[in-house]
C-alpha cells in the first residue's frame, strides 16, 4: 500500500470523478437498485448543494458553488463543459420506501457532513439507550455501505474494456446535451 | 450526544490488524489508560483522551459501558485553552506600562517585551479554563470499521495518535485509494489498472 498522504493526493481525483458520475446517474435516471444489487429500491436525488472546481491554466482554481433547495444546475453543467469536476455533492438517498438519508459527500476525502438519517427510536430511558445506539449504528453502516458499493461499481466500470466507448461517451453526451 | 444527534458529520477508518486475544479487555484497558484526566491541568494548553459516550465530562469507564451490542462506542475529548488575542493585547499594554513606571524609562526593549509576553501568557494560561470538545467514536471491531464523528483535521490527527497509543492498532483513514485497498474484492491486476487511471476530461 502506498504512503497514505501520497495516495490521498494522487488519487483524490477518483473521488471527484465518482461524485461527478453520481450526478450523471441521477440526471439520466439510471437504475441504481439494479446497479448495486440492493435488496430494496434505492433512489438518489441531488440535494441542496453542489460544488465544482476547475483548475485554470495558471494552476489557480475556480470554484463554483450552487446552493438552494430547487437551484437550477445549468451553471454546473456549463462548468463541466469547461472541464470542472464536482468536488462535493449534497444527496438525498432513499432506501426502500421509508428510509431517507441526506448528506454531503466530499469526493477527495469521502468525508460525510450534514448527515441526517431516519430517526432512531427515542424514549429517553436508560434501557432504550442501547437500542437507540444499535439502530443508529445500523443506519450509518447501511448508508456508507451503499456509498462504498456505488464507488466500487464506478471503478469497475472505469476499468472495463468498454468504458471509453460506452460509459465515458454517455457521460459526455449528457454533459454536452447531444 | 453527537452520535444520536439528528445531523452529524463523520470521517471513516479501517482498523488494520487485530488483537491477539480478548479484544474487549484490550479495548477497556486502552480506554482506561488513556482516558482524559478527571482534573484539568492548569498549565497544559491542550489535553486529550477517551471518555465514556454517556458521560463525556466524568470519564469513568468502570461506571459507564463502552460496549453496545457488537459495537464499541466511546468518545474522544479534546480540552483546549484558548486565550483571546485581545485579552493578551490588553494585559501586555498594562504590564508594559508597569515596566516603564518601574524603570523610569520611556521605552521597553524587545527582550523585555518578549519576557513580558511570556509572563502574561503563563498567567492567562493558568487562569483560563479549558474548552472541551467531544467527538464520538463508533467501532465495529469484527468488521474493522470505525466512524469518528467529526471531519476536523486537528481532531482526526489527535484521534489517530491516541488510538495507536491506546490500542497499538493502526487506523487507516478511508478515502478513495484506501477504500479500494481495504474494502474491495478487486484482483491485483484490477487494482493495478485502477492505479493507472487518470482524471476524466469532459470538455471537447
Amino acid at each position: 500500500m502506498l504512503d497514505i498522504a501520497t495516495a490521498y493526493n494522487k488519487y483524490g481525483f477518483l473521488g471527484n470523478d465518482f461524485v461527478t458520475w453520481l450526478w450523471f446517474l441521477i440526471e439520466t435516471d439510471q437504475n441504481i437498485t439494479r446497479m448495486i444489487a440492493y435488496k430494496d429500491p434505492v433512489t438518489l436525488e441531488i440535494g441542496n448543494s453542489l460544488v465544482l472546481e476547475n483548475t485554470l491554466g495558471d494552476k489557480s482554481k475556480e470554484k463554483i458553488t450552487i446552493k438552494g433547495d430547487r437551484a437550477g444546475l445549468e451553471e454546473g453543467t456549463t462548468a463541466l463543459k469547461k472541464g470542472a469536476k464536482v468536488t462535493e455533492i449534497n444527496l438525498v438517498c432513499k432506501l426502500g420506501q421509508e428510509e431517507e438519508y441526506t448528506f454531503t459527500i466530499k469526493g477527495e476525502s469521502f468525508n460525510i457532513t450534514g448527515l441526517k438519517t431516519p430517526a432512531a427510536g427515542k424514549d429517553g430511558s436508560a434501557d432504550e439507550m442501547e437500542g437507540m445506539v444499535l439502530e443508529k449504528a445500523l443506519l450509518l453502516f447501511r448508508i456508507t455501505q451503499v456509498i462504498d458499493t456505488l464507488f466500487l461499481q464506478y471503478l469497475e466500470q472505469r476499468i472495463s474494456n468498454d468504458w471509453k466507448d460506452n460509459g465515458l461517451q454517455q457521460m459526455r453526451k449528457w454533459i454536452h446535451n447531444d | 450526544m453527537g452520535f444520536l444527534s439528528a445531523t452529524l458529520s463523520m470521517s471513516r477508518y479501517h482498523i488494520q490488524n487485530r488483537f491477539e486475544n480478548e479484544p474487549m479487555e484490550q479495548v477497556r484497558n486502552g480506554l482506561i489508560k488513556n482516558a482524559i484526566p478527571k482534573l484539568e491541568s492548569e498549565y497544559e494548553e491542550i489535553s486529550a483522551g477517551w471518555t465514556p459516550f454517556e458521560s463525556p465530562y466524568l470519564p469513568d469507564f468502570e461506571k459507564f459501558s463502552f460496549v453496545f451490542g457488537t459495537y464499541f462506542l466511546f468518545s474522544l475529548r479534546i480540552d483546549k485553552k484558548s486565550i483571546p488575542a485581545k485579552l493578551v493585547q490588553k494585559q501586555m499594554a498594562i504590564e508594559i506600562e508597569k515596566k516603564k513606571e518601574k524603570s523610569g524609562r520611556d521605552l521597553v526593549s524587545k527582550n523585555e517585551i518578549s519576557e513580558i509576553k511570556e509572563m502574561v501568557m503563563d498567567v492567562l494560561m493558568h487562569k483560563m479554563p479549558s474548552i472541551p470538545n467531544v467527538y464520538d467514536v463508533l467501532w465495529d471491531y469484527e468488521a474493522a470499521d470505525l466512524f469518528l464523528l467529526t471531519t476536523q483535521k486537528a481532531a482526526n490527527e489527535f484521534f489517530e495518535t491516541i488510538f495507536v497509543k491506546s490500542f497499538t492498532l493502526k487506523p487507516i483513514r478511508i478515502f478513495p485509494y484506501t477504500l479500494v485497498e481495504t474494502k474491495s474484492a478487486f484482483s491485483d491486476p484490477q487494482k493495478d489498472r485502477i492505479m493507472t487511471l487518470t482524471p476524466l476530461h469532459h470538455s471537447r
